[in-house]
């Protein structure tokens, strides 16, 4: 009687502390949330997707070329990071052993605990200089370099969940080990590795420090690739920081219009998931 | 005058040339087989024949090497590092570990079926599709009949023909097993390899399952492993009983059930073996 209480009551005050951790946990998010949207929900306005920004300091105004910036800015980003990371990913996971595969492996590694002030300036070496010109390209390069470890290694990882049995199942077919891979194994992957590529897409989605001297930014509309580009970031970060009312209102309506951009991204994953798995688990 | 003794020595004397009648229309040949896993030899000069349109059983304690046997059939064992075949296996005559041999060829022609079934994460009907399309087929009426006709032969059609297009693990697992059957007999092998096909299935399923090889072995060479001694004495015409990786006899079922030569055979199949 009295052990089974003990039990009860032991029971009861883990539980509570795993309530207040979760709550711990939840409350910043819950914070953010509420101050983006509060703040940004209300700043929203049919001007601030349809125009451009006004000079400085006066009222009035959008982030239109921003917006479009940024949307710019993650499609070259996806353009160049997800072929690649997905073919070192499967390289990755159909060779686990070879040499070729460890260095590899080690420098996605590494380059995932670069700090992306560092990638950007990798990509001001690479895409700025020689052509002596900040561009939305050099921008993309730099998010795409962030996002290539993510990429890699979330795909060797699903691949090397995808059961054996499927590739002798593929192979007593009469299929060769590349066509194994590309027809039954990436397919069996794709859910996951689809994920992977939404989320990392998301993250870099809110990057400002490698945008700084790459893409640049630009108060004027443009969507050249070789020419500076705005995003909503480096706009959030520049209005946050100025002495105006009506470009503090703006910044906060940049904030909730990013937040909503990767929440977007991060649903599609979801959903996108969910119809894979229907066809892919029993 | 003959009395009944030397009818059976007449019998007895006659047996060998029904032997070798049969090594005849063998459809696979297998001479001093040997493999290894690395160093690790498991199979040691396994020599016999496996006859045209019949069923043929291995058998044998676990460990004995009945996958490793039946996976060289199709060579499906190339892909495991450091593993190794010598001797020789032949199909219709022609050596299959020999270099000029085109291994995807040999893999359509020698069908396989797994212990656990391994649908892919497709629709039925690509599923069965599969070993076509890779081989090149585009057509689509020539898809849909075979895959049709496949799944009549694999005993499936009716409970499918309404659903082709849902996932293939919408369906039971006796269901999913006929299925990889259906699958590896779209591409019209000559020799299918079932390596304990019915082991993860209820009695029902098995049942189903065996019904579908008795059918199959019309058209099909069969080689089936199984742990199960009934299912070995149901279905096959022929078992081998393997142990510690040699082949330790071979002969008719019904002579290996009820007459084996082997003491050893006999404490096996009789379950009283340790
Ligand atoms: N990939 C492998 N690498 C190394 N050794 C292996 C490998 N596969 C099997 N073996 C070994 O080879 C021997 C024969 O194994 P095999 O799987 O052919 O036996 P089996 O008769 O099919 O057994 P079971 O009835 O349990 O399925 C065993 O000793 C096993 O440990
Ligand atoms: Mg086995």
């Amino acid at each position: 009687m009295s052990k089974a209480w003990r039990r009860k009551i032991i029971s009861a005050i883990a539980e509570g502390f795993c309530a207040i951790a979760v709550l711990l946990a939840l409350i910043p998010l819950a914070m953010i949330l509420f101050y983006v949207v509060k703040q940004g929900f209300t700043s929203l306005n049919w001007a601030f997707f349809t125009q451009m920004p006004k000079p400085v300091g006066e009222a009035g105004g959008g982030m239109a070329n921003a917006i479009v910036g940024t949307l710019i800015l993650i499609a070259i980003a996806a353009l160049l990071a997800v072929p690649i990371g997905c073919i070192c990913g499967i390289h990755l996971a159909e060779y686990p052993t070879s040499k070729f595969s460890s260095i590899v492996r080690f420098a996605a590694d590494v380059l995932n605990g670069v700090p992306s002030i560092v990638v950007g300036m990798f990509a001001y070496i690479i895409a700025v200089l020689p052509v002596k010109r900040f561009s939305a390209f050099a921008g993309g390069l730099a998010l795409a370099v962030l996002m290539l470890p993510t990429v890699v290694r979330t795909t060797e990882e699903l691949l090397r969940l995808v059961p054996a049995g499927l590739r002798e199942g593929a192979l007593a077919l009469g299929a060769t080990r590349t066509s194994a891979v590309f027809t039954v194994i990436v397919p069996a992957a794709l859910p996951g590795i689809l994920t992977g590529v939404l989320v990392a897409l998301a993250r870099v989605a809110g990057e400002t420090a490698p945008l700084l001297f790459t893409a640049f930014g630009n108060r004027f509309w443009s969507i050249s690739l070789r020419q500076p580009i705005a995003s909503l970031t480096q706009q959030v970060y520049l209005y946050a920081n100025s002495a105006y009312d009506d470009w503090h209102r703006q910044a906060w309506a940049g904030a909730f219009l990013l937040v909503m951009i990767i929440l977007t991204l991060s649903i599609i994953a979801r959903l996108s998931v969910r119809r894979l798995e229907r066809m892919n688990r029993p | 005058m003959l009395t009944a003794i030397d009818m059976e020595r007449f019998n007895a004397a006659l047996a060998p040339s029904a032997a070798a009648l049969e090594s005849m229309n063998a459809k696979i040949s297998v001479r001093d087989f040997d493999f290894f896993y690395g160093s690790a030899k498991v199979l040691h000069g396994i020599t016999l024949d496996i006859p045209d349109r019949q069923v043929t059983a291995l058998i044998g304690p676990s460990g004995c090497g009945k996958s490793t046997f039946i996976r060289s059939i199709n060579r499906m064992n190339d892909i495991i590092p450091n593993a190794r075949a010598k001797g020789t296996i032949s199909i219709d005559g022609r050596a299959i570990y020999s270099s000029d041999t085109d291994v995807v060829s040999l893999r359509r022609r020698v069908g396989m079926v797994f212990q656990r079934s391994n649908p892919f994460p497709k629709s039925i009907y690509d599923n069965i599709a599969y070993g076509l399309r890779i081989g090149g087929m585009r057509n689509r009426r020539e898809l849909n009949n075979v895959v049709e006709r496949s799944l009549i032969r694999a005993a499936l059609w009716d409970e499918v023909k309404d659903r082709l297009n849902e996932s293939a693990f919408a369906l039971s697992g006796g269901q999913q097993q006929r299925l990889c059957i259906a699958r590896a007999l779209a591409v019209d092998p000559e020799v299918l390899l079932m390596d304990e096909p019915a082991s993860a299935l209820d009695p029902i399923a098995t049942t189903k399952i065996e019904e579908l090889i008795w059918d199959l072995k019309v058209n099909y060479t069969i080689v089936i492993v199984t742990h199960n001694m009934q299912q070995a004495a149901r279905v096959s015409d022929r078992t081998a009983f393997f142990m510690l990786g040699r082949l330790v006899e071979y002969a008719d079922t019904k002579t290996i059930f009820m007459n084996p030569k082997e003491k050893m055979t006999e404490d096996y199949v009789t379950g009283r073996f340790g």
